[in-house]
């Protein structure tokens, strides 16, 4: 298994000469299973340059998995050039949304309305599949074994664990750990705070094993309380998670847009400092933070 | 499990969607959406007072879409689920449907059904935490007060005319709602909400009690031993309207748990106050 990222930023693109170490574009990461297989998580700009990676070596076959409908997540989908020509296979595979009461099936769509986009869905060449995936249910990628699991943002977001080849990944998409809604003082802060429990150790067991753990570490412990509710995690609170599942490696992606290339580093630099353990060493996990063009083989 | 006829509960479960929310609910979600840092736990306690959104948000977060490996029985561990902000876009798209009117064709006064549901299902909830610690979640035993009698509202919105000759029926002849129901309709209220309920992939115990609530003969269950006698509590002291008025001829319906005694369980739960005063608030209609 090899992943490399393509997109990082977190929002919105973000280029620039203040973000040039660590890229500009939204998210994208690209999953390899040794046979060739190839997984796409998520649609953001990164989506982009992979494109034209991919174009050297036609036809295509690329199952992209959606983590959530959010722009930043989806905006470089119609710009995804294999779509275009044919003989090319992409399935889009993604979550049922209870709002809309609609399927993945909306993503394109939504996006190639005429007004926004000049060509329409129905006008792409290649083979388009829409794959609405349930929680749980694992869907086989050559190699490569993909499993949704529910994570926690102003909409339906999936988390997906990819197996194979002997190797483990997890990507958040867009998370922020589960919280109390209620006060401590309030009737039901018991009973509610038994069920973030039972949720937060669900997913920890559905994360056992892991080599690679990608998190959306948008905001520092710092700045975090005046976000809440917003659906992003922070890179404290993922050195401590990473630790507690036993993942080999957090690599902290979705960069705060208006965070610098110098100010990511030092905010990261002060969260490691103060995590408790030395990443890396004497067994403690590895943390590092994504940039475009990383390539890891777990 | 008999069943009800395929067609008819194909319609009333796709009637549902059309069916409008009560209007203190309504009200609140416009209310509490307005300001962009609502208070989650303001959003959770105007919804859980609401059969019809309770009903909607437990059908699409059991559905076969997160194929959950257990059913989710809150209006709490929904939001835990799939988040406030999704719970609270939902609850707006309900509360677009409309609301409720107080009076529909078939006569039935929804103000009086919904305190009842109100009464019955914070009682209900009392009572396992006196009774039944252990046994059953006390959180579940609400939703199963909260929509014992969700068969009567689907009934007025939807069977309108065979409901209304129905509670005629009822008082003409001093029989319980649910005979003379099944005397003009075929099936009763607490069969079709079980049906519809069932429909929906709701927690098999929540299905069973909704059916069982009037079945004197029913396997006896933690959860419908707190249901029935909340049931019971609530038409003695006449709090709401179930259609079923209190006989001083009715024994207790779970003495086995409770005693014989009504009057005395009615005692141990303490002072009612608080919530008959906050199911009242929440099921008045507003005459303006």
């Amino acid at each position: 298994m090899k992943i490399k990222f393509w997109g990082v930023r977190g929002s919105i693109a973000s280029p620039g000469q203040h973000t040039i170490r660590y890229g500009g574009n939204t998210t994208c990461i690209e999953v390899r299973g040794d046979d060739g297989s190839l997984v796409i998580l998520d649609a953001g700009t990164g989506i982009f340059p992979l494109a034209q990676e991919l174009l050297r070596k036609m036809p295509v076959k690329a199952n992209i998995f959606i983590t959530h409908t959010h722009w930043d997540h989806i905006q470089g989908l119609p710009f995804f050039t294999p779509i275009f020509i044919p003989g090319n296979t992409v399935r889009i595979h993604g979550a049922f949304d209870v709002v809309s009461g609609r399927g993945i099936e909306q993503v394109m769509e939504v996006q190639m309305q005429y007004s926004y986009f000049p060509i329409r869905e129905a006008e792409l060449k290649a083979t388009i599949e829409y794959e609405t995936l349930n929680v749980g249910v694992p869907v086989s990628v050559g190699s490569l074994t993909v499993t949704p699991l529910m994570l926690n943002h102003p909409v339906v977001n999936f988390g997906y664990r990819v197996d194979g080849d002997g190797k483990s990944m997890f990507f958040t998409g867009d998370h922020e750990p589960w919280a109390n809604i209620y006060s401590p003082d309030d009737e039901g802060y018991a009973e509610f705070e038994q069920m973030v429990q039972a949720q937060c150790d669900q997913l920890d067991q559905s994360l056992q094993n892991l080599d690679v753990l990608i998190a959306d570490s948008s905001y520092t412990k710092a700045e975090y309380p005046a976000k809440i509710g917003w659906g992003h995690g922070t890179i404290e609170g993922h050195l401590e998670w990473v630790r507690r599942v036993g993942a080999k490696t957090l690599v902290c992606t979705h960069h705060e847009p208006t965070r610098s290339d110098d100010a990511l580093e030092k905010v990261f630099g002060d969260a490691v400092a103060g995590c408790g353990y030395v990443p890396g060493e004497n067994g403690a996990p590895r943390a590092i933070l994504a940039r475009e063009g990383l390539e890891l083989i777990p | 499990m008999a069943t009800l006829p395929l067609e008819l509960e194909r319609k009333l479960g796709i009637a549902i969607e059309r069916m409008p929310a009560f209007p203190k609910s309504v009200q609140k979600i416009l209310e509490l959406t307005r300001n962009i840092n609502c208070l989650p736990k303001e959003l959770v306690a105007v919804i859980e007072k609401d059969p019809v959104m309770t009903v909607k948000i437990l059908k699409v977060i059991n559905s076969a879409y997160y194929s959950l490996p257990n059913k989710i029985t809150s209006v709490g561990q929904s939001v835990v689920y799939l988040g406030i902000n999704t719970i609270k876009n939902l609850s707006l798209g309900f509360a677009a449907v409309g609301i409720l009117p107080r009076f529909n064709a078939a006569g039935f006064d929804i103000q009086n059904y919904l305190m009842h549901s109100l009464i019955v299902a914070s009682v209900a909830r009392q009572l396992a935490q006196l009774k039944a610690k252990g046994e059953v979640d006390p959180s579940d035993c609400y939703i199963a007060g909260l929509l014992h009698d969700f068969g009567k509202a689907v009934f007025a919105q939807f069977m309108a005319a065979e409901f209304r000759t129905a509670m005629t029926h009822a008082e003409e002849n001093n029989v319980p709602l649910h005979e003379a129901e099944m005397l003009v309709i075929g099936t009763d209220h607490a069969f079709v909400g079980a049906m519809l309920a069932k429909r929906w992939q709701f927690a098999d115990e929540l299905v069973q009690c909704i059916q069982d609530h009037h079945r004197m003969d029913a396997e006896p269950s933690a959860m419908l031993d707190c249901l029935r006698t909340a049931n019971q509590i609530s038409r003695k002291l006449d709090l709401g309207k179930s259609g079923n008025p209190w006989r001083d001829t009715e024994a207790a319906a779970a003495p086995a748990r409770f005693g014989d005694d009504l009057d005395a369980t009615i005692a141990s739960l303490g002072d009612m106050e608080r919530f008959i005063a906050d199911a009242q608030m929440f099921a008045q209609v507003s005459n303006s």
